[in-house]
């Protein structure tokens, strides 16, 4: 009895040793707020760009030209169809040859941008597309034309359908920057894993999960509130 | 007398399907036209031509002195002259009903804001509805939503109104509220076409009743003569159809 005890507690220690051992925790730290800066700033630019672009497509699909329309569908569903893990080695290891070698950080920010425009495309289409065609005619029979009628009627019934899907994937897309490590980017992920590499101790990642948390607890949140506040209301 | 509308020789195809084939309308200033017809007669479609949200396939259409159908013709302008009023209302379901007529006095007759919300007040106030313009259109009844639609249109100073089974999509009850504003218009002097069923509207406000049957005009008149002694077989089969309703 007595010996399980200690034994519990010596395990107890190790474990706490192993996986939070504060001296290695602050030795680390300013690596993994690095990492998180570098994480912020390639989410947001994701972020911008990804929805940015997705929305651009979506309107010149709006435009109905055929074979634009072909092309469109067909590069989305290309950068829907590959994992992104993927797209991110292609764009870093197979460019150089053809030229060009961007960095892992402009990789990694390539790839999963053109990922979420295409995810944000498909969302921003379905809402246009949801939008009832009286909505349309109504409009166009009072003069109204063919852009605005888009800007002013059916995008802002649209973006009401979109917001809930568009806040998922785009928090999906955005924790997928944690990729970029296998570019050798420096972001919360790669920094963590180079800190227990170099200190032979895994608290590192632990510091870098609690990064990851406190940067996306906050936006899961803010999305949960959208999404109830956009559900229902007409 | 002034036409209005002129129509000459409409034909639509879908496809393969034909659905207008020769249509001729012409529409006297300050005129109401009644259109009834079998389902699927083109009744809409012919509607839809006027102000082309469809292309026909040939023929020609001037309303208010505007060749509709050239390409030279600046169509946004045109259709600022043509309003229409959906069976389905159609209202912009995210802006309240003053905002729903406001937009097009805005972006197409390029009206200031002040000067806007004062013609777009009016308007909502001759369908009997200047206390709900801060309403959304889901806070509104079917009547009073096709009242701010019929609002909507005349905001903008047609020369003609068309309006496709108004009542159509109305419980029973808010037919009249409707109705009533129509019979307004017209006795504002709007020229209008109509299509409907409303028998005792046409009788009361048309003068004149178009039956169409399978793309074609098949006969026309005045009310009394069309529902009272029609001419033709079809036109006879159809009122007694709708009469037992
Ligand atoms: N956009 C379209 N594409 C293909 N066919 C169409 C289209 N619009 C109408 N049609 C067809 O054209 C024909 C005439 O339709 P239209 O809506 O003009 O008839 P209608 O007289 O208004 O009938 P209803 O009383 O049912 O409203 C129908 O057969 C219809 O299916
Ligand atoms: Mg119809």
């Amino acid at each position: 009895m007595h010996s399980g005890a200690v034994l519990a507690v010596a395990g107890w220690n190790k474990f706490v040793e192993t996986f939070f051992n504060a001296q290695v925790m602050a030795k680390y730290l300013p690596d993994i707020l690095y990492g998180t800066l570098v994480t912020v700033e390639l989410a947001v630019l994701i972020v911008i760009a990804g929805i940015g672009f997705g929305l651009v497509l979506a309107l010149v699909r709006a435009l109905a030209i055929r074979p634009l329309n072909w092309l469109i569908v067909f590069v989305v569903d290309l950068l829907r169809a590959l994992p992104p893990l993927v797209i991110i080695v292609l764009l870093y290891f197979g460019l150089p040859s053809a030229g060009w070698s961007p960095s892992g950080f402009m990789s990694t920010w390539l790839s999963l941008t053109l990922v979420l425009m295409a995810f944000s495309e498909e969302i921003f289409w379905a809402g246009i597309t949801s939008v009832h065609k009286g909505q349309w005619e109504a409009a166009r029979s009072t003069g109204l034309s063919f852009g605005q009628t888009l800007i002013h009627v059916v995008l802002p019934q649209a973006l009401r359908l979109t917001i809930a899907p568009l806040t998922n994937r785009t928090i999906a897309i955005t924790k997928g920057t944690a990729l970029g490590t296998v570019v050798a980017l420096h972001e919360i992920l790669g920094m963590a894993s180079s800190a227990v590499s170099n200190s032979y101790n895994p608290s590192p990642l632990i510091l870098g999960a609690a990064a990851y948390l406190v940067l996306f607890i906050p936006v899961v949140v803010v999305a949960r509130r959208i999404e109830t506040k956009f559900a229902w209301k007409k | 007398m002034t036409k209005i509308v002129k129509a000459h020789a409409i034909h639509k195809h879908f496809g393969a399907l034909h659905v207008l084939k020769g249509v001729d309308l012409e529409v006297a200033e300050k005129e109401l036209v009644f259109v009834i017809g079998p389902s699927g007669s083109g009744k809409s479609t012919l509607l839809r031509c006027l102000n082309r949200l469809e292309q026909p396939t040939s023929g020609s259409i001037e309303v208010a002195g505007i060749d509709m159908l050239s390409p030279k013709t600046d169509i946004n302008h045109a259709r600022q002259h043509i309003g229409m009023v959906f069976q389905s209302f159609n209202l912009y379901p995210h802006m309240t009903a003053l905002a729903n007529v406001m937009l097009a006095l805005r972006k197409v007759a390029g009206k200031g804001k002040a000067e806007a919300e004062t013609l777009a007040r009016a308007a909502l106030e001759r369908v009997g509805l200047a206390d709900r313009g801060h309403h959304r259109p889901a806070e509104l009844s079917g009547g009073q939503q096709q009242r701010v639609a019929i609002a909507r249109a005349i905001a903008l100073e047609p020369k003609v109104m068309l309006f496709d089974e108004p009542t159509s999509a109305l419980d029973p009850e808010l037919v009249g509220s409707v109705l009533e504003v129509m019979r307004g218009l017209r006795e504002s002097g709007m020229t209008m076409i109509v299509v409907s069923h409303e028998m005792s509207f046409a009788r009361a406000a048309a003068d004149r009743v178009i039956f169409m049957d399978q793309g074609l005009i098949v006969e026309q008149g005045p009310p009394a003569a069309i529902f009272e002694q029609p001419t033709h077989e079809r036109t006879r089969s159809f009122i007694g159809q709708i009469r037992q309703h």
